[in-house]
């Protein structure tokens, strides 16, 4: 699918550190929008071996600020026409979303995401009991007595894709243009002159660069500690879960805030399960049996009747957290050194978007309009964007 | 990291405690500059390594300090607060 290349050339006008998602969509969206091909895609493990392959695969634009609900929305509008750029089945199917409120201030807030969402033309809408209890008759509204469902925020647009084929597509469509993509090479350092980008070091040698885009996800602190910055990034891992496959009974995508869950059901029938963040830092994607039993536990408080359905597997990733849960994107005080990062557990949904926007900042030197709130200066001037409610609910 | 070392308490479940954050001194904010406060409000180590942390055991209600290795989720050692009272003296700039 992909070219092997034997051996490094030495120099690039661009190397990308990472080839995730976010890294190979910028690598596609360079060669393709920009005309810059002559560029490395550097992975130190297997393409999409990251948080791409890791996650739980859910597209949405339902979010509170209009920054974050523009962004986000762009990105669900590229999402559309991805299968037919690629070539390639990405399993995209549309589903419709319930984030669930369960107590007034939780309906309270559906509220005001939904305002903010049909002002900037995004179709998201608060629901009452009786309408999620349509859409979900499974469901147990009263959440075994100790959470009732007071109503949710019901997101049309809510969808799920094949988190794998979307690395393959950007990468393939990349590859194709002449991007290379280099996996099993590990930078091990970046080299800054004057105060600019001038190569990156590798465990299969050095290259010259005068641009270089670090999009590592939970391993982002160890290339700035390369570079000397400093950022509000913490690493925790995220864990996830997935049943054995069952008959097709979940349409909808569904979202607990009070409960911490997340669930969907995939095309070939799995339950495929997320929660909160891991309550400690680490740089380690093991999993836990207290993960997996909180999960269950808060499950079975939804839908009591999965109590014998069996687990299949579980799994972590390491996730990028900052304090206005939002991304840090665009130019850094190092010339040449661009940062796609502080993804922590909501960059899935926005692999095309942040694909598009990099590779314009890449291209022009200056971040695209679209992610002017998300730069790295924001925290020093105490504009954060404040996301929280929004992005996750590892809170 | 299934069992934690209580400094008052001895070994317990690690389910007991909660994690606070790495350990930090904070900057004197009549004599910081600006860049140096919001440095310490928001940035943090971040990286992988043995490091310095505050935990709280919920059961008893005592902070104390780990150091704990980050990568292997081995606790090295803990320690009660009063032991770095020093690192926690707010650091004085020269103005």
């Amino acid at each position: 699918m992909f070219t092997r290349h034997d051996s490094l050339r030495a120099g690039y006008d661009v190397v990308i550190i990472g080839a995730g998602g976010h890294g190979l969509a910028a690598a596609y969206y360079l060669a393709r929008d920009h005309g810059i091909s002559n560029v490395a895609v550097l992975e130190k493990g297997y393409l999409g071996g990251g948080n791409t392959g890791r996650n739980t695969t859910i597209i949405r634009s339902n979010y509170l600020t209009p920054d974050g609900v523009k962004f986000y929305d762009e990105s669900v509008r590229l999402w559309q026409d991805l299968a037919t750029d690629f070539d390639l089945n990405l399993f995209y199917s549309t589903r419709g979303h319930y984030t669930l409120a369960h107590t007034d201030s939780a309906m309270r807030t559906m509220r005001w995401r939904a305002e903010v969402n049909k002002h900037f033309g995004v179709r998201s809408e608060a629901v009452d009991a009786a309408a999620v209890k349509r859409a979900i008759p499974m469901l147990d509204m009263s959440c075994a007595g100790h959470a009732p469902i007071l109503g949710a925020l019901f997101h049309e647009p809510g969808a799920i894709a094949r988190h794998d084929a979307v690395a393959w597509g950007y990468g393939r469509g990349a590859d194709r243009r002449g991007v290379e993509i280099h996996q099993r090479t590990e930078v091990t350092g970046i080299r800054v002159r004057g105060g600019r980008v001038v190569g990156v070091d590798t465990t299969r040698g050095s290259i010259a660069t005068s641009k270089v885009l670090c999009a590592v996800a939970g391993f982002t602190p160890r290339l700035l500690d390369m570079v000397g910055l400093r950022t509000p990034i913490y690493v925790h891992p995220l864990q996830a879960m997935v049943s054995e496959p069952v008959k097709s009974w979940l349409d909808p995508i569904i979202v607990s805030g009070s409960l911490h869950v997340y669930v969907s059901q995939s095309a070939r029938g799995e339950l495929v399960m997320g929660a909160s963040l891991d309550p400690y830092e680490l740089h380690a994607t093991r999993s836990t049996l207290d993960f997996a039993e909180g999960l269950a536990s808060h499950m079975l408080d939804m839908f009591p009747f999965l109590s014998e359905v069996k687990v299949n597997r579980q799994w972590a990733g390491l996730a990028d957290m900052t304090p206005d849960f939002a991304p840090i994107m665009g130019v850094t005080p190092v010339e040449g050194f661009f940062l796609d990062a502080g993804w922590g557990t909501w960059g899935f949904k926005a692999t095309p978007v942040c694909g598009k926007t990099m590779s314009h900042t890449v291209a022009t030197g200056r971040a695209h309009p679209l992610i002017q709130g998300f730069s790295m200066d924001r925290f020093a001037a105490y504009r954060l964007t404040g996301e929280k409610g929004a992005a996750a609910v590892g809170h | 990291m299934k069992l934690m070392v209580c400094p008052l308490n001895g070994a317990r479940p690690v389910s007991e405690f909660a994690y606070g954050g790495e350990l930090r001194r904070c900057p004197d904010p009549d004599t910081c500059s600006d860049a140096q406060w919001s440095d310490y409000v928001f940035n943090r180590s971040g990286s992988p390594g043995v490091k310095y942390e505050w935990w709280c055991h919920i059961a008893s209600g005592l902070w104390f300090i780990a150091l704990r290795d980050a990568t292997k989720d081995i606790v090295v050692a803990t320690y009660p607060a009063e032991a770095v009272r020093g690192a926690l003296r707010p650091q004085v700039f020269a103005s």
